[in-house]
């Protein structure tokens, strides 16, 4: 890290691929932003059931919200064990990063099937739209975390993620925490505060 | 990066820069910014000859009453594909070919921050640009406006491709708008030379700065609009569906919200080039640099708090429309401090009216009338009268073009000799600039009459008993005289290239970075990264005065990569399986999207 950093020169001192990944997830906020506005804003206004306090399940949800928050954890272990050239650790973590990625996948793949088997599709209402296309967006970033994060674990596998390559951690774990963000915000608003149709 | 070991899957989209230059394919792996530039500048310069045959093809069939040039359905579809390529397809790559090979050079750069990812966005942008234009070849042509208001675009209104083609290719072109954002911002950032701190940028690195920050900002909004609409229309989604409790007027509000920083995002940069033409030519500092960027950021900040006034006739109640109507006239105010400076730069300089300048001061005089009947419409019970009128369609083409192409046209004149060497021909440069003048005038000032006299737009023919037809008569006139001046523009391009003069390193006396060295610049741009002491290196005594072409140690130019290309490629089939409703070709589109991806991440590639 230090090499690169020595290599080329920065106006503010900060690696150049850190910035753009900072501004891209500007860009996710606003992303996120108008998913979940959008949810609000058709909160209670479905004309059909089933209703958000009909189906949603809060105790399995709870659940698959601690796995995604420990997998955050995971992560900064993971990424302190790649700074000191930790290999064990590294891979150790790294593969509790993805594991409880998966795991949180393999929740929301439970609750979209009993969501479907209980009536509840994309099409059904307004509920079923806004949901689905909220959480499946969010689902799809997961999936794409897991992706990126199984590469590096088989870097590290492969002996090519040592301390130099530190930064490439520190983005992939950055993208990694703001999808957990973004996950306690969605719990937050659509599981924890319901609010009933609007009269 | 660091050099990667052989193992890593060492085949390479990368090669060696000398072979990497030459011929097409040189072309199609370039990542040197200056190459990308004039690629986005050619083919939205293409796009923008398209729009404007649209255009007059829109003019021909008003210039009589009950005409039947054209019917109806090409009609809608003529105004809304002329509304969508001049926005996404002309104006703002055109813009982005100033991005790509100015800013670079003005901070002091070797290149953009992502050279890849640069060559990526051209991509991208070329594929959807193609995409969205080949619908004509199907008959199916977006027809729903540029705005695509629903529930009209719902499957039920719309159930040809046309407005498939239209949320699908838009998609496309919010990929390589919000890829290019990234890297400029990153680019401004932290590839500045030394010395050169923020209050020293050049103002059209300034306005262009604002102008990604926008993007980022803007495109996801979009990007959420146009997946409700593709989500309706293809796995029948209720986001639009009045039936199932959905509001038309959440499409309209998520379109505004993006569409009102939308203007921004044209008229930033155009803004940017007179700040650095003026000053040149009127051999003075901008008048109140300071102010010129405070007053851009204030623009870039307000102008996400004004949107609902593109829908004050949808009767959104007496409050919203207070607040977006006084929010709408205080925008006005840092756009006048502009032109205030603007003004103020200009006096009691020493002017010389060469072609760049006469379209920069034409710049001030149009964008101030288009400023003034926009901030007539936001009066609500004002706005009640003009809205989807020709009253509407005159302001948008005095602020788009008297007022973004105008500023365009100025820095294509500008830069042009640093761009390819020569000079364009002063003569016919002045021809150029007298037809656009008049024949803009005389093609839009009418449609303020026409509109408030009550024409609708978009709306195919109109009776003679309306009492248009001569002012329609007149204003098609003037499109076919901005039409004929075109022709002389493109000509001055090609009689430049045969026997415009050599251009020497700083051909009008002006005082950025860029205009220190030679025309063209080399592949590696500074021989030595200058040391920046002031905001204005070339007029500066003991500043910058010339950087040497060639390099006192060798500088490394990294070669190019193909990965971009193929990986732009996976997102267009992806598309096009959306298109066809064909899985397969959907999931082909993001395997290839996924291994170039990889390719690319894992290639050696030196920046």
């Amino acid at each position: 890290m230090t090499t690169t950093a020595l290599a080329h020169h920065t106006s503010t001192g900060q690696d150049t691929r850190k910035i753009a990944f900072w501004t891209f997830i500007g860009s996710e906020c606003m992303l996120f932003g108008t998913l979940i506005a959008t949810y609000l804003s058709y909160e209670g206004k479905s004309v059909t059931g089933p209703t958000p306090q009909e189906i949603l399940n809060i105790p399995v949800t709870s659940v698959s919200t601690f796995v995604l928050l420990m997998s955050s954890l995971a992560m900064v272990l993971a990424l302190t064990a790649v700074v000191r050239g930790d290999k064990l650790q590294t891979r150790l973590w790294l593969t509790a990063t993805v594991g409880f990625g998966t795991m949180f996948l393999a929740f929301q793949y439970y609750e979209f099937n009993s969501f479907v088997a209980e009536g509840l599709t994309i099409s059904t209402n307004l509920f079923g739209s806004t949901f689905f296309v909220l959480t499946g967006c969010h689902g799809l970033h997961v999936l794409i975390g897991v992706i990126w994060l199984t590469t590096l674990l088989i870097l590290s596998w492969r002996d090519q993620l040592g301390p130099e390559k530190a930064m490439n951690v520190e983005i992939a774990g950055l993208y990694w925490h703001f999808v957990d963000v973004v996950w306690i915000v969605i719990f937050t608003v659509v599981y924890l505060i319901q609010r009933g149709p609007v009269a | 990066m660091g050099a990667p070991a052989a193992t890593a899957g060492s085949v390479a989209g990368a090669h060696g820069a000398a072979d990497a230059r030459s011929g097409v394919w040189g072309w199609i792996t370039t990542t040197d910014h200056k190459r990308i530039g004039i690629l986005y500048g050619v083919t939205a310069f293409f796009f923008f000859l398209l729009g404007g045959l649209e255009a007059l093809l829109i003019r021909l069939q008003l210039a009589r009453a009950d005409n039947t040039l054209i019917g109806a359905e090409t009609f809608n579809q003529l105004f809304t594909m002329h509304g969508t390529t001049m926005v996404f397809l002309a104006i703002m790559p055109m813009s982005a070919a100033f991005f790509n090979f100015i800013i670079p050079l003005q901070i002091g750069a070797r290149d953009v921050a992502f050279p890849r990812l640069n060559a990526f966005s051209y991509w991208v942008f070329l594929l959807g640009g193609l995409f969205l234009n080949s619908s004509f070849l199907f008959g199916a042509a977006p027809d729903g406006g540029w705005f695509g208001y629903a529930n009209l675009t719902s499957i039920q209104y719309s159930p040809g491709m046309n407005i498939s083609f239209w949320a699908l290719g838009l998609q496309i072109l919010g990929i390589a708008s919000l890829a290019a954002a990234f890297n400029f911002i990153a680019t401004i950032i932290n590839m500045r030379a030394p010395g050169m701190k923020l209050m020293r940028l050049p103002v059209f690195t300034w306005m262009s700065f604002i102008t990604q920050l926008i993007v980022v900002a803007a495109f996801p909004v979009i990007t959420v609009a146009l997946v409700f609409l593709m989500f309706d229309r293809m796995f029948g989604t209720t986001f639009f569906s009045v039936a199932a409790g959905g509001d038309v007027l959440l499409w309209q509000h998520l379109f505004w919200l993006f569409g009102h920083p939308e203007v921004y995002i044209l008229i930033l940069p155009a803004m940017g080039m007179v700040s650095e033409v003026l000053p040149t030519f009127s051999r003075k500092p901008l008048f109140g640099y300071p102010v010129i960027v405070y007053s851009g950021m204030l623009i870039g900040v307000i102008g996400w708090a004004v949107w609902s006034h593109h829908m004050f006739a949808t009767g959104m109640g007496p409050i919203a429309d207070s607040y977006f109507s006084s929010v709408t006239m205080l925008i006005a105010i840092p756009t006048g401090v502009k032109i205030f400076n603007w003004i103020a730069t200009m006096w009691g300089g020493q002017i010389r009216l060469a072609t760049p300048m006469l379209f920069a001061v034409a710049f001030i005089i149009l964008f101030t009338i288009g400023g003034i009947s926009g901030v007539m419409h936001a009066s609500p019970p004002t706005d009640l009268q003009q809205t989807d009128t020709y009253f509407v369609v005159a302001h948008i083409h005095y602020v788009l073009f008297g007022g973004a192409i105008m500023g365009i046209f100025s820095g294509i004149y500008y830069w042009w000799p640093k761009v390819f060497g020569r000079l364009l021909d002063e003569r016919l440069g002045k021809w150029h600039f007298w037809l656009v003048f008049i024949g803009m005038n005389v093609t839009f000032f009418p449609m303020h009459l026409i509109g408030l006299l009550g024409m609708p737009r978009r709306v195919y023919t109109y009776g003679p008993e309306l009492g248009l037809e001569q002012m329609n008569l007149v204003s098609t006139v003037g499109a076919l005289l901005l039409g004929f001046s075109m022709l002389i523009m493109v000509y001055n391009f090609w009689w430049s290239s045969k026997h415009g003069e050599i251009a020497q390193n700083n051909p009008w006396g002006a005082a950025t970075l860029e205009w220190a060295m030679s025309s063209p610049p080399p592949v590696y741009n500074f021989s030595v990264i200058p040391e920046v002491r002031s905001r204005l290196p070339l007029w500066t005594v003991g500043g910058v005065t010339e950087i040497p072409d060639v390099p006192p140690e060798p500088v490394h130019v990294p070669g190019g990569s193909y990965w971009p290309v193929v990986a732009a490629v996976g997102i267009l089939v992806f598309f096009i399986g959306a298109l066809v409703q064909s899985l397969w070709l959907a999931v082909g589109g993001v395997l290839v999207l996924v291994v170039s991806v990889f390719k690319w991440a894992f290639e050696p590639f030196e920046m």
